[in-house]
């Protein structure tokens, strides 16, 4: 097949840009400190990621003459109306099962919520372990 | 440009699904399980296109399209699962 220089500049660019944001999105998910901060990572840049894949894909298997297949469109709007979605729900199931959060969240849901057993640097454990449980009203930077 | 391009994206993308199964693996609660397959799932879709790119063929994205429905529906199902103790009231 003879597709243009910079079509196959523009796939290539495509396909890298999302197989490194996706990357990204996975080592979100796997580094962050708490559940809440992990949902970020996979939910928004995987998503991304993976559009860019698909429409790179669909770049060029519309320039290889194969025409536009039927099963990389929906694929492609599927899965951005889905990530949306199951994003919402998982978050849902984690506040009903009360799942920790970091000792650094600044509005936690409830007062008495349990914080995960690694917490960045020994210090900053230390002073949450000591300090007593803050409620809302005591955040002076509140807008 | 692309035949170059594309190891380093399977590459890349190799990484992240081993890192999605260390977290499914480790994840301290189910909710965390949940999302490491399901971001599984979605790299999965990813790694599907990609070797359709390689073989030069269009065939196996019916297999990316369904690992989506599936997915989707799976994930779902066991967050419904937690919240309401029950998939089908």
């Amino acid at each position: 097949m003879n597709i243009p220089l910079w079509l196959d500049a523009l796939i290539a660019a495509l396909l890298l840009i999302g197989a490194v944001v996706a990357t990204l999105g996975s080592v979100g998910l796997a580094r962050m400190p708490d559940f809440y901060m992990r949902l970020h990572g996979p939910t928004k840049a995987s998503t991304l990621g993976v559009g860019c894949t698909m429409l790179g894909s669909l770049l060029y298997f519309s320039a290889a003459g194969k025409g536009i297949s039927v099963q990389e469109v929906l694929i492609t709007v599927f899965l951005f109306v889905t990530a949306p979605v199951s994003a919402h729900v998982m978050a849902r199931a984690a506040l009903h099962r009360r799942v920790a959060c970091s000792a650094h969240t600044r509005h936690p849901p409830w007062p008495e919520m349990d914080h995960p057993p690694e917490t960045p640097s020994p210090a900053t454990r230390g002073d949450a372990r000591h300090a007593p449980p803050s409620t809302p009203g005591e955040v002076s930077d509140t807008p | 440009m692309i035949a170059a391009i594309l190891p380093l994206a399977l590459l890349l993308f190799s990484v992240s699904l081993l890192l999605n199964l260390y977290r499914l693996l480790r994840g301290p609660d189910l909710t965390d399980r949940i999302l490491g397959l399901d971001t599984l799932n979605i790299n999965a879709i990813a790694v599907i296109v990609l070797a359709g790119i390689y073989m030069d063929t269009t065939i196996i994205f019916e297999a990316a399209m369904l690992i989506a429905l599936m997915g989707f529906v799976g994930t779902v199902a066991m967050t419904k699962y937690l919240v309401r103790g029950d998939v089908i009231e």
